[in-house]
């Protein structure tokens, strides 16, 4: 039961982004295509899986005076691992991803779920918290691809969707930084209405 | 190792063609840094912090110029390991777990000096330090100075000038956020989602800047 709620909860009541806000520097980066969101949302949460099991596992032994150094180390591994994998066997991915796979190391989020959760649940709640986290962190970001690539280039997944009349003239600003930002801030204006309206029913 | 060969291995150029001072490109570097490339406005690095911190103009302040002072400490850390240690040993695959080593015994090692030698300078900045280990922007400028096989010196002077790029924007925003206060903002948007979307317009104009520099 536990074990479904520590799961579900990452997804929508306490979803990284929308609700806590945190992990934002390569979830404005990489949102630029669908694609690039689903990459990188994989690469978090495999990261995100095998660093709160290890850091559950190790919970007893790390001494807690030690412990932030330790899981630094910890997720540095996994994203070593991540990086090397992606460069070998999806090159074109690595390359549009760029500095962002090294970076995965300093996402608040992954650091967060070791300290604040796996550090003292057991081994099989913290792959749950993980794998519902890191659910809720790539939904979020193709959330936002979504927006961004149907705006900006006028395709989702690469396929064209609003034909080539609207990409001879798409709304450009999408899909640069600025867009990232502006996008983001009204989806989490709506969030925060969709919030109040479930807390006015209750 | 004699100290003229780690003096030549440091001044030496990773790919050895652009060898020596180049002044143009140096200023190709600062302006792109701090304006073209804005580590905020344009890289998304360092968002938290951005947002955490820049509620005050004088927190912005400290938190920029710890972030300045970190980042170029952690360049000549992580140049010196890449360049020395991991490139000569073929372990360059190292190098996410090394540069994130660094920066963090760096920043301890900072606050352990500040707090010793200077107590007045350890309470202005002494909060932001721990929180600069996880600012992806000390990683990234790191990062980005390998992959743009820069020299040391100019490794220093873009960790710098991202700083300063950073400093900017923290700056420009907590004015922004002070006058936010008083503003009349829906209620659903209160908070995080108005400030987003001010450093979305900051950021058009920031996009202003693209191709300044080359």
């Amino acid at each position: 039961m536990s074990l479904i709620k520590d799961f579900t909860k990452g997804i929508y009541r306490e979803n990284p982004v929308f609700r806590l806000v945190l992990g934002m520097c390569p979830f404005l980066a990489v949102t630029t295509s669908v694609e690039n969101a689903l990459g990188m949302g994989a690469a978090a949460t495999f990261v995100l899986i095998c660093s709160n099991f290890l850091v559950s596992l190790f919970r007893n032994i790390i001494p807690s005076k030690v412990r932030i150094p330790c899981y630094i180390v910890i997720i540095a591994t996994f994203v070593t691992l991540v990086d090397m994998v992606m460069n070998a066997y999806l090159p074109d991915l690595h390359r549009s991803l760029g500095i962002f796979i090294p970076l995965i190391v300093v996402n608040c989020i992954i650091l967060g779920r070791a300290e604040g959760f796996a550090n003292r649940h057991p081994v099989l709640n913290s792959i749950a918290d993980a794998v519902g986290m890191g659910i809720g962190f790539t939904l979020a970001m193709v959330i936002l691809a979504s927006f961004r690539e149907l705006l900006g280039n006028g395709t989702l997944l690469n396929i064209n969707v609003l034909g080539s009349a609207y990409q001879n003239q798409p709304l450009l600003i999408a899909i640069l930084a600025p867009g990232a930002f502006i996008l983001l801030s009204f989806i989490l204006g709506f969030f925060n209405i969709l919030e109040k309206r479930k807390g006015g029913r209750q | 190792m004699n100290p003229t060969v780690l003096l030549s291995a440091l001044l030496a150029t990773p790919d050895s063609g652009s060898q020596g001072f180049d002044l143009g490109k140096m200023m190709a570097i600062i302006i792109a840094s701090i304006f073209v490339n804005n580590f905020v406005l344009a890289r998304f690095l360092g968002i938290c912090p951005f947002l955490g911190v820049s509620k005050e103009l004088d927190s912005a302040i400290g938190m920029g110029a710890a972030v300045i002072f970190v980042m170029a400490l952690a360049t000549l850390g992580s140049w010196a390991a890449y360049h020395l240690l991991l490139v000569p040993m073929g372990l360059t695959y190292l190098s996410t777990i090394a540069f994130i080593l660094i920066i963090a015994s760096l920043v301890q090692l900072v606050e352990m000096i500040l707090q010793k030698f200077s107590p007045a300078l350890y309470s202005a900045l002494g909060i932001f330090l721990p929180l600069i280990t996880t600012n992806c922007a000390i990683l990234g400028v790191a990062v980005l100075n390998i992959d743009e096989k820069y020299t040391l010196g100019y490794s220093l002077v873009n960790a710098i000038a991202a700083g300063i790029g950073f400093t900017l924007a923290l700056i420009l925003m907590a004015g922004l956020r002070q006058r936010l206060e008083l503003a009349d903002v829906p209620p659903a948007m209160k908070g995080k989602p108005v400030a987003f979307l001010v450093a979305g317009i900051m950021s058009i104009a920031f996009l202003g800047f693209a191709g300044l520099g080359g």
